[in-house]
């Protein structure tokens, strides 16, 4: 059994005008000691995915009937707010983009670090103290103790995002989702606070989410990947499978359309069209609009996950096409081999 | 078509810009936002300008559009100094500026033809009404929108299309040089492709000059021919894109690309980080020296005691490093 097993997640938002379906019965597990990530552009509902998780949707929002998310076998849905009371911060965390608004600026850091470990732990304010210090030369903060007293307009971006993250990790989660922790940040201090999550996770051996539109931070923190476009999932898989045999259009078309070392002097190859309008979805494939390679079935029906090998999935028709077309030229190949006695009656 | 002889389009000489900052009652300091760079950008050429939030890149971006007026230094245009309100009101004509934010740079009670007509009415660009609404579609036309948009206001677009606005205002007055403030920054990494190319194919058209001021180092190095570092105000490298991505020489340069990640999980496995030690220091208390010394690694008794000049390293490689021949 999984960590965290996702089934069929569906997520809506209710507004005037209309249903926006957020997240579209996507399905995925989180095995412990893994960093799992979830690439899309704004829209694409992986912060939605997060906040459903953690159930911390906003007022118009609700995860639909037929969703589940069973964190150790234990059902989250409709599990009630007591329940998910002792889930939020004590078995799973979150972090957020903005470490400029996460943090109150009218309590001192020390203040905010031992809160959370008090209504969590049975620790008693002393200990708490003690604890949140430990926290902060876990994620490197230099002189915790003066650092206790400070409020968070006295320190800076990547500090207020290490001080976000040893409050979320105060009370030893199992999980720790962290919704694009480093766009905020410079690419030095990026660099040193993905350091520090791949180093933290290793010594407790939590598990990661790690949120982000950033195709480098995964590569560089990931083991396994999810790409998600328009809320759905287009392809799950191992980072080398993603990166290196995609089998998904937009997810070629991502990986061509950025710079990297290799394109250099050369014109990249955008996706075209503008980003999907949530409210008027089409009723196939929702990237065939925008897909070079769309066929007709592409805007008639939705293709299915399906299994590209043991550590890869996409929902792509293209592969459809392709083991049918394999499948012909096996056919055919077999015929000519056989040739003669039994002719020409080939599908 | 360039040879270095020839005179280069923007010269930027000594350039300075401090803004005072209240410290106290009836006490105010400066901070140094730009500190004595100079470079020069050759015609048609792509100058990248990189480096971290509150090192001075979007103020030098400013400053040399005297958007701000300059606490010292002058910007040579076409070799001509800029200093005269009629000097500044005829180099507007030919600098421009792209800025960042799609979302907040455009009026949103403003339609998209009155957005683009804006600078021709400024600058009297036009004799006719029509002359003006042709103009105005043939700019649309160059950033891909279609004359139906013409009538829009700004929230109907997504950020991509809105960016396309602010190029097709920013072409308006048929500049030479365009300043772009991370133009690409607030889109999604989809629509930055279809963007990128475009400040491309203009270039190729109008025959533009561009200083590309950005953070993403790989989004700067596609588009740049040359590549200038900025850290705490101060110009610490200038080089050949591809020179500077592959064999940086300033310490800092080294630290900031080693600090990029890259889209392929082989390459970020092997990738060896140079790590940084400390923060960024405040401009306010800058360094006294270089203002890197704090946080680098090679740093010794000479770099806490005088700033290091801006030399020719190498042919057409400007660094400011005082042990930049020790340490590569």
């Amino acid at each position: 059994m999984s960590l965290l097993e996702v089934r069929n997640l569906h997520t809506a938002f209710y507004t005037d005008a209309g249903v926006v379906n957020a997240v579209n019965h996507i399905s995925f597990n989180l095995d412990r000691g893994k960093v799992l990530g979830i690439v899309g552009e704004s829209g694409s509902g992986k912060s939605v995915t997060a906040y459903s998780i953690m159930q911390i949707l906003a007022g118009t929002g609700r995860i639909s009937e037929g969703s589940s998310i069973k964190l150790d076998g234990q059902e989250l849905v409709g599990a009630g707010e007591n329940v998910m009371k002792d889930i939020r911060g004590n078995r799973i965390s979150i972090i957020f983009q903005d470490p400029m608004t996460s943090l109150n600026p009218t309590y001192t850091i020390g203040r905010q670090l031992s809160e959370a470990i008090l209504l969590h732990t049975d620790r008693n304010r002393e200990q708490a103290r003690a604890r949140a210090i430990e926290m902060l030369k876990l994620v490197n903060v230099n002189e915790p103790e003066k650092r206790m007293k400070q409020y968070p307009y006295e320190f800076s971006g990547g500090m207020r995002q290490r001080v976000m993250i040893a409050m979320a990790l105060a009370c030893e989660p199992d999980i720790l989702i962290a919704d694009e922790p480093t766009t905020a940040l410079d690419v030095t201090i990026q660099a040193g606070i993905l350091e520090l999550m791949k180093d933290i996770q290793k010594e407790l051996g939590m598990a990661i989410i790690l949120i982000t539109h950033d195709l480098g931070v995964v590569a560089q923190m990931c083991d396994e990947v999810i790409v998600m476009y328009a809320g759905s999932i287009c392809e799950q898989g191992t980072a080398d499978e993603i990166f290196y045999n995609p089998k998904h259009e937009y997810t070629k078309g991502l990986l061509r359309s950025i710079p990297t070392t290799g394109n250099m002097g050369e014109r990249l190859q955008p996706i075209t069209g503008t980003p999907i309008d949530l409210l008027n979805m089409p009723a196939g494939c929702a990237f065939a609009p925008r897909c070079e390679a769309a066929m007709k079935i592409c805007m008639r029906e939705k293709c299915e996950r399906m299994q590209i090998n043991e550590n890869h999935m996409a929902a792509c028709w293209m592969n459809v096409r392709d083991a049918l077309n394999a499948e012909t030229a096996q056919s055919e190949a077999a015929q000519e081999t056989v040739q003669g006695a039994e002719q020409s009656e080939a599908e | 078509m360039n040879n270095t002889n020839e005179q280069p389009l923007v010269e930027v000489k000594h350039l300075k810009q401090y803004f005072d900052i209240n410290t106290g009652f009836f006490k105010s300091t400066p901070l140094k936002a730009v500190d004595d760079i100079s470079f020069s950008i050759r015609k048609g050429e792509t100058l990248g300008l990189v480096g971290e939030s509150g090192c001075g890149k979007t103020t030098a971006g400013r400053t040399i559009l005297h958007l701000y007026k300059p606490t010292g230094g002058e910007v040579l245009f076409h070799g001509k100094p800029v200093r005269t309100k009629q000097e500044i009101d005829e180099y507007r004509t030919k600098a421009t500026m792209v800025f960042q934010d799609p979302y907040s740079s455009l009026d949103p009670r403003m339609t998209v033809s009155d957005i683009i007509g804006e600078p021709l009415d400024v600058h009297k660009m036009y004799s006719s009404k029509t002359e003006r609404r042709e103009r105005i579609l043939e700019l649309m036309d160059h950033v891909g929108l279609n004359s139906e948009h013409a009538a829009r206001y700004a929230h109907e677009f997504s950020g991509g299309q809105r960016q396309r606005v602010g190029i097709a205002r920013a072409l308006a007055v048929n500049p030479e040089f365009i300043v772009c403030d991370e133009p690409v920054s607030a889109l999604d990494v989809s629509i930055q492709a279809q963007v990128i190319n475009m400040f491309d194919e203009l270039q190729d058209k109008l025959d533009l000059t561009y200083l590309f001021i950005a953070h993403d180092l790989l989004v700067v190095r596609h588009i740049s021919d040359r590549i200038a570092v900025m850290y705490l105000g101060k110009m610490v490298e200038l080089a050949d894109a591809a020179d500077i991505y592959d064999r940086p020489l300033h310490p800092y340069t080294k630290a900031l690309i080693s600090a990029v990640p890259v889209p392929d999980p082989n390459m970020a496995r092997s990738n060896q980080r140079i790590a940084l030690t400390g923060e960024i220091p405040s401009p306010l208390h800058a360094p006294s020296g270089c203002p890197f010394h704090t946080r680098c690694p090679y740093a010794a008794d000479v770099c806490k005691g005088s700033m290091p000049a801006f030399e020719e390293v190498e042919k057409g490689r400007f660094v400011a490093c005082h042990r930049v021949k020790e340490i590569n």
